[in-house]
């Protein structure tokens, strides 16, 4: 309850403005804040970043769990898959913090990326502080969250449905699109739920890892930080709420909650 | 798509040659999972369009063999002929044969109308003429105008029609059923069986029909198999394996055992080899009563009565050891009068050709044939 009047106000306070000569709120419903949003580039540039960034980690993930979970779930031999499972686990087994530091390390100039890369007498990479970094962190840190609903729902699948497709003349392709992808639908709209939404609302690995700002910086400054315009961050941090509707509205729209 | 498909192989051979190659053929068929061996040298003729059955308790290997005709298993030795082709290796994708699953193994995603079709859109037919022919299945099991229903909105016996339907659709040459009413309950297992033969006749398709159930095995069978630890212990006709059991598995199996063997034997026929005879076969001989010609007869005590409404079961100590269960109608007898039997003298007495001789295969002492009667 409490949490969702905290959302209402944050929802009205997107709609204030702050006075520009005395720096306070003016508690008036407007869309001066939106103006902002879409007038200045600066603005729009963050928003597409964050939200091109979420997507492709998101795609990523999406991609490395499926066949990593396709195998543990239906082929690998029971400790291959305990394996495999643990080894998912792995990123969460340290601080978050701690994580995105090593990766800075890894990408570093001087870093294991480059070290390995030079050992193999290959040109070296410059990616460190790039978007590539923060695509790259993001993909590691969220792939177990993408993974295991992925896994649940392959794992659930009666191995008769297979061989009732199989049987009935599909190859394995056709039994992938037709049978499986459907079922596992609702674990990859979940799992990818989960990588969106989570890589949308980070400020730490995209000034850590990467030299950018994200969505979240531009909030975070505004809120309580520097800039201190608390109904611009609050309007500013209703663009990945509507995202996460539309990215919502538009999985609901194929179908992957109704196996649910 | 260019390869001819199995079915236009099949039409190929003249109609008399067509129709004495069987449907299937299992040719020495083994198949061993690590250390278990599941079917251990199974040989077998499946007719074309004949109502097939495999019948033993659970674990016997049924369930193996059916997966090796549909290609879900590879067998470790032996061959599988489907209308004389050599599968053996084949992927299921590539057998004309079909099964209905004992869970069913419907779609959750489709409707009843998708799942049905489904064979023929992974064939690539026309949506027309797959609509059509999915209709027609669904008629034949009476489930028409069910084509928009989801599953889960099915009872049980309803799921269990689609799946027939989703096999039939594909005309196979060959249906194969695992225990498909098994999870149904009895009168509704009853009334499928009826319905499930009469569709087997009517279009006429060969089915391969795996139970544990002896009786639902001899009312649908045109053929039965009864398969005991991997093995065939007897082929033939419901009449043939329920009154001329020729292994003694075969006769405990298939209704009620009366075995008799060593004294008890000797006394009735004078040899000490064991014999079998039908629970309904055996007459309880009136007080002065003697037996007829050709009738061997034998003396003990009853020990239990059992009333069964249109029948009574007696359980016969014999004097010479052993005993007989004993089934008899109840003509113009009172339970009452039933019950006062029990712990009294009787003499029991059948027709010769009731009892049955049989085989010493069962232990040991060699693989029994699949003991196909010549017929
Ligand atoms: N995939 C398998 N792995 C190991 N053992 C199996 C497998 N399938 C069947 N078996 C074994 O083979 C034997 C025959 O099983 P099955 O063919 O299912 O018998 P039925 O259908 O007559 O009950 C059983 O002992 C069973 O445990
Ligand atoms: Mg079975």
């Amino acid at each position: 309850m409490v949490y969702l009047a905290a959302l209402a106000i944050l929802l009205v306070s997107a709609f204030w403005r702050l006075d520009p000569l005395s720096f306070s709120v003016v508690h008036r419903l407007g869309l001066t804040n939106f103006q902002i949003l879409w007038r200045e580039s600066v603005y729009r540039k963050i928003a597409v970043r964050t939200v091109g960034i979420s997507a492709g980690v998101t795609i990523t993930d999406v991609l490395l769990a499926f066949p990593l979970a396709y195998y543990a779930a239906r082929l690998a031999g029971s400790r291959l898959k305990a394996a495999i499972l643990l080894s998912v686990t792995l990123p969460l087994w340290s601080s978050y913090l701690v994580r995105i530091y090593a990766w800075r390390l890894i990408l570093d100039r001087q870093g294991l990326v480059n070290w390995t890369l030079h050992k193999l007498h290959l040109a070296s990479v410059d990616i460190s502080f790039t978007n590539w970094a923060i695509w790259i962190a993001f993909t590691y840190l969220w792939l177990p969250f993408v993974f295991f609903p992925i896994y649940a729902s392959l794992e659930r699948i009666p191995g008769s449905f297979l061989e009732a497709s199989s049987d009935m003349g599909a190859k394995w392709p056709m039994t992938l699109r037709r049978v499986i992808l459907p079922l596992a639908l609702p674990g990859i709209v979940a799992g990818s739920i989960f990588s969106f939404s989570l890589t949308l609302g980070d400020y730490i690995t995209p000034t850590t890892v990467g030299n950018t700002q994200f969505i979240g910086n531009v909030v975070y400054n505004n809120v309580l930080g520097v800039a201190s315009n608390q109904p611009f961050g609050a309007a500013f941090a209703l663009v990945p709420v509507a995202v996460m509707a539309i990215y919502l509205l538009a999985a609901r729209r194929v179908g992957a909650f109704e196996a649910l | 798509m260019a390869r001819p498909t199995p079915d236009t192989e099949q039409r190929t051979p003249p109609p008399e040659r067509a129709r004495l190659q069987a449907a299937v053929r299992l040719e020495g068929v083994h198949k061993r999972f690590g250390d278990v061996t599941a079917v251990d040298g199974v040989t077998l003729d499946v007719r074309q369009g004949e109502f097939f059955s495999m019948l033993g308790p659970s674990g016997s290997g049924k369930t193996t063999c059916l997966r090796m005709i549909a290609g879900f298993e590879t067998p470790t030795s032996g061959t599988v002929l489907l209308l004389g082709r050599d599968v053996t290796r084949l992927a299921p994708y590539d057998r004309d044969v079909n099964t209905v699953f004992q869970d069913y193994a419907l779609f959750p995603h489709m409707t009843v109308g998708q799942n049905v079709e489904y064979g023929l859109r992974v064939k690539g037919v026309a949506p027309e003429e797959r609509r059509g022919r999915a209709a027609e299945a669904l008629r034949m099991v009476r489930l028409e105008g069910f084509e928009r229903r989801k599953p889960s909105q099915l009872s049980g016996g309803q799921r269990q029609r689609v799946a027939l339907a989703r096999a039939l659709v594909n005309q196979p040459a060959v249906v194969l059923l695992d225990e498909p009413l098994g999870a149904l309950d009895l009168k509704l297992r009853q009334q499928m069986q009826i319905e499930l033969k009469a569709i087997q006749q009517r279009i006429g398709l060969t089915f391969i029909y795996v139970t544990h159930d002896q009786e639902e095995a001899l009312t649908m069978s045109d053929r039965l198999a009864v398969m005991n630890a991997g093995r065939i212990e007897q082929v033939g006709t419901p009449a043939e394996v329920y009154e001329k059991p020729s292994t003694g598995f075969v006769a405990g199996f298939v209704g009620v055992s009366n075995t008799l063997s060593g004294d008890a034997a000797r006394e009735v026929t004078g040899s000490s080899a064991t014999i079998t005879v039908r629970p309904e076969k055996i007459r309880m001989l009136e007080r002065d009563e003697r037996p007829g010609d050709g009738e061997c007869s034998v003396t003990g005590h009853v020990r239990d009565v059992v009333y069964l409404g249109a029948n009574t079961r007696y359980t016969v100590d014999l004097d010479p050891g052993g005993e007989l269960v004993v089934l008899q109608q109840n003509l113009a007898r009172s339970s009452m009068e039933a019950l006062e039997v029990r712990g009294k003298r009787v003499r029991l007495a059948w027709d010769r050709l009731h009892s049955r001789t049989l085989a010493r295969s069962e232990e040991g002492t060699g693989p029994p044939g699949p003991g196909e009667e010549g017929t």
